[in-house]
């Protein structure tokens, strides 16, 4: 049996909080450097995260903590289909169905803030995706076949055949990320005007299986950033590194430039980048195979 | 093979029966007696099938009195659409009904010879669709004998008419039979029209203006479907002088099969004839399950399953698949719009038949796959879904899906059988995604990114309506009193037999794809293609696993955690507790959290004309161009 997904796979439960971790640290660095301030050590996430779980748990109804915790395990699952090398679309669907947890989990009070939250993630998650679909659909036509495992091992890389999906999928990346201008459900910054939206009414260890979860999924994300530009080359993973830290400073570019849009401009702009983008590129493709 | 006649015949003796005994209770026996013997004549059928290869038999019917019976059936039919068409002053239907039973009349004994092949046939698809009809019809007709008796109970208004009522489901069940069964085309179109008038009439069965209204707008869709049918056997019998569904395939004749398939669309209620199946939903709950979502507009993509390899890379593939397609996008998105729980469930079901549509229309043997799959899927999932709304909707008196908050705590067991098929319907790993992920697959495989688009958008649409009334039956109750369960225990039987239907479907779906799915692409193809393969499938299973595990473990862990209770955050103006709130005039108001529909944009009244307008417009011009093009080659 082949040792190396299992291998990965061990890598990213383990790695993924340090690493989502430093990156946010590093992004609330560069943010405060860019508007002016010092800003906090890069490891204060972590400190945050420790002294989360140390607070007194308090809890608005019983049962959310379940619904958290299942968020955390199925987004750990989601990831760890990518990097032991499984179908690109399963990793998908199963990222969806993690999403869903957490609106579930915001549903479960009877928080207004909370549920205006809810039904803004659900918004998002409908604006992004078909963008997330049309990405793992890309790389199946670009490369024949789903499985991450393969695409690595392509000779080309496969942006060479994806730049509108790519460009597509930065876009939705801001989505994904909580950055504004499309941070409508709840946002890392505290000027939301539903106060924290989705996460309104989770505190102490509950908010802090949240960062978790993020991190994980921060790592996830840059994974399918990488998977654009990794082929059978080793050099091409260095490039592959130089890219996700260029998309990471974008994102914390536009979070910084940026203003918050309503949800009708989230939701147009982005089919209308899914369709222009993501569509052309991919019928372009699609008649070039046929 | 003498059960063919038995199975096909019974059900309408059991209608007899149904019509004659008015005490409720003899009522209910016999029905749960036909149901039965339907079922174990269906078991007996499905394991001499299976004992003898599998092989399809045709089955060539030489007797006078059946041609006889028909034939006065199809003009009795004719003269109750005629009196009812009179009673109610829609004269103009009534021309839909007679053009097309004088035209089949004709043609059988004045027209054109054509020659006398076997009617019926026996092959996998249709043993698959007999399985379907006689267990989830059946036990939706189990669940109806419990569910009919609450609902005279709270709608005295409403005259009883139990005896008719079962009655005509279970001519709708043999007619359903003989459908699915029929190689000629004239016994199909009999069927078919059969079907047709059952819905009709249950549609109209509480007799309202609305009910009267919306069943007559069925009836006109759907006669519509008939008359095209009729005018494609009609063509079929002046071309090649044969009306056997298998050799009009064999020989792609363009004109009958456009019309075939014009006929499959309204039956299956896709843009532009999806009102009828809208309206259908004020019928009593079993039937629309049992017509409206699970059985009777399986029909129509039934015909397209059977017309698929002749549709591939022609243009009536083409418009077959776009319209399914568009149905599918347009659909979901129309039912984010909608907070009546039986609406929802009809624009999903118009939603799903669009995937299963847009499969069949693209003709090859990986879409066959994906559409089976979803086929049987969609039959549980949303049987199960209607079964359990209507025995909310019971119990609360309302099937508004805001009034379901918190019907977790209040309904308990209806609450967490509607998240099950909620989940079913497009969570992964369930099996309408399963299939979801074979059509997405076979799609690409067909080059095809206009489908890709349409797929990609309606899935995410789909996601919405769905999450947000999940959320709903788990958010917080309103009202703290547990409501009075007064779900009959053969509605639980029915419910709780879908549940572990639905559970094994999934499980099984390795074996399922290797034993029933992939024989049936090979009897329609000749070849046969496993879209998804088994590595995916397993780890589809684990994650399933995982996604029923996983919250009862975490569930398990975290029950006897200390947590200290709080109030929820309302900017400090809470009213002591979570449920009320300080307003500024300093008064305590209650708290209304609602989903969120987007009225303004997806409202039905301001989205479906111009959708029904669009479709029409494309499958008009579409009809046009395919039978010019065929009238032009000849």
């Amino acid at each position: 049996m082949d040792v190396k997904p299992i291998l990965f796979v061990i890598l990213y439960i383990v790695g993924a909080p340090f690493i989502g971790g430093f990156l946010d640290g590093v992004d609330r660095k560069i943010s405060a450097r860019m508007q002016g301030r010092k800003g906090p050590s890069v490891f204060q996430p972590f400190y945050d995260v420790i002294k989360l779980f140390q607070k007194e748990p308090l809890v608005v109804k019983r049962s959310q903590t379940f619904l958290v915790m299942t968020y955390l395990l199925f987004m750990v699952i989601a990831g760890g289909l990518f990097f032991a090398g499984m179908d690109l679309l399963l990793c998908f669907f199963a990222l969806t169905t993690c999403a869903m947890f957490l609106v579930l989990a915001a549903s479960f009070t009877h928080s207004p803030y909370a549920s205006v939250g809810c039904q803004r993630e659900l918004v998002q998650m409908m604006a992004y995706e078909p963008m997330v679909l049309l990405t793992a659909v890309g790389f199946y036509v670009a490369t024949g076949t789903f499985y991450v495992k393969d695409i690595i091992h392509m000779n080309t890389s496969a942006i060479a055949f994806l730049p509108g999906v790519f460009v597509g999928f930065l876009f939705i990346l801001t989505i994904k990320m909580r950055k504004s201008p499309f941070d409508l459900s709840t946002a890392h910054h505290a000027h939301q005007e539903i106060v924290r939206g989705v996460t309104q009414e989770m505190v102490g260890s509950n908010l802090a299986l949240i960062h978790l979860a993020e991190w994980y999924e921060v790592v996830f994300l840059m994974g399918v950033v990488a998977l654009f530009i990794v082929n059978s080359n080793p050099v091409s993973y260095v490039v592959a590194l130089i890219v996700i830290l260029a998309t990471y400073f974008l994102e914390i570019l536009i979070d910084n430039t940026s203003a918050r849009v309503n949800w009708k401009v989230l939701l147009v702009s982005t089919w209308v980048v899914t369709l222009v983008a993501g569509g052309i590129n991919l019928t372009i493709l699609v008649l070039m195979h046929r | 093979m003498n059960l063919i006649p038995f199975l096909i015949c019974f059900p309408f003796v059991a209608a007899i029966f149904m019509y004659f005994i008015r005490n409720n209770k003899i009522r209910n026996r016999v029905a749960y007696a036909s149901v039965g013997v339907i079922m174990l004549a269906t078991l007996w059928l499905l394991v001499d099938f299976l004992s003898h290869g599998g092989q399809a038999t045709a089955i060539l019917v030489e007797n006078e009195l059946v041609d006889a019976v028909i034939l006065i059936a199809e003009i009795g039919l004719m003269l109750l659409v005629i009196y009812l068409c009179f009673k109610y002053k829609k004269l103009w239907i009534s021309l839909l009904s007679i053009v097309q039973t004088l035209l089949i009349i004709w043609l059988e004994k004045c027209g054109p010879a054509f020659e006398e092949t076997p009617q019926l046939l026996v092959d996998r698809l249709s043993v698959l669709m007999i399985v379907i009809v006689a267990f989830i019809g059946g036990m939706i007709t189990v669940y109806a004998t419990g569910y009919m008796h609450g609902y005279h109970h709270y709608h005295r208004e409403f005259p009883d008419r139990r005896y008719y009522f079962f009655s005509l489901i279970f001519v709708f069940l043999g007619a359903m039979f003989g459908l699915v069964l029929s190689k000629s085309m004239l016994w199909l179109d009999f069927f078919w029209e059969v079907t047709s008038i059952c819905s009709f009439l249950l549609i109209g069965y509480t007799k309202t203006d609305e009910a009267i209204h919306n069943s007559f707008r069925a009836l006109w869709m759907n006669l519509l479907g008939g008359l095209m049918l009729a005018i494609g056997i009609a063509c079929s019998i002046y071309e090649i002088g044969c009306v056997d569904v298998q050799t009009i395939v064999a020989q792609g004749l363009t004109i009958p099969i456009a019309c075939f398939a014009f006929a499959a669309l309204t039956k299956s209620a896709q843009l532009p004839f999806s009102r009828w199946l809208l309206g259908a939903m004020v019928a009593p709950t079993p039937s629309s399950a049992l017509l409206h979502s699970a059985t009777m507009v399986k029909a129509g993509v039934y015909l397209l399953f059977r017309l698929s390899p002749a549709l591939f890379g022609t243009m009536t593939g083409t418009m077959v698949s776009f319209i399914g397609g568009l149905t599918f996008l347009l659909a979901s998105l129309l039912a984010i719009s909608k907070s009546d729980a039986k609406a929802v469930l009809a624009y999903s079901t118009i939603s799903n038949l669009g995937l299963i549509v847009a499969c069949a229309g693209v003709g090859m043997s990986e879409t066959i796959w994906a559409a089976i799959y979803l086929l049987i899927f969609h039959a549980v999932s949303k049987a199960m879904m209607f079964q359990d709304v209507g025995a909310v909707e019971n119990s609360l008196h309302s099937r508004n899906i805001e009034n379901m908050q918190g019907l977790i705590y209040r309904l308990p067991r209806l609450a967490f059988i509607m998240l099950i098929g909620i989940a079913g319907m497009y969570l992964a790993p369930f099996g309408m995604l399963i299939a979801k992920w074979a059509a997405f697959k076979a799609f690409v495989d067909a080059s095809n990114p206009l489908l890709i688009i349409f797929i990609a958008f309606g899935s995410s649409t789909t996601m919405f309506y769905w999450t947000k009334w999940m959320a709903k039956i788990i958010g917080p109750p309103r009202v703290d009193t547990p409501l009075r369960d007064v779900t009959k225990k053969d509605e639980y039987v029915s419910l709780y037999i879908h549940v572990v239907i639905m559970l094994v479907v999934c499980l099984l779906c390795i074996p399922m794809s290797k034993y029933v799915v992939i024989p049936i692409e090979l009897s329609l193809f000749g070849s046969a293609t496993m879209t998804l393969d088994s590595a995916d499938i397993m780890v589809m299973v684990i994650l399933l696993i995982a996604i029923v595990v996983l919250p009862f473990v975490c569930y398990l862990g975290t029950k006897r955690h200390k947590r200290k209770h709080v109030i929820s955050y309302m900017n400090g103006v809470n009213a002591g507790d979570n449920k009320n709130f300080i307003d500024s005039y300093g008064e305590e108001k209650q708290l209304y959290t609602a989903n969120w529909y987007m009225m303004d944009y997806l409202a039905e009244n301001k989205l479906l004309t111009p959708c029904v307008i669009v479709s029409a417009g494309v499958l008009i011009i579409m009809m046009c161009l395919i039978i010019g093009g065929a009238v032009s080659w000849m």
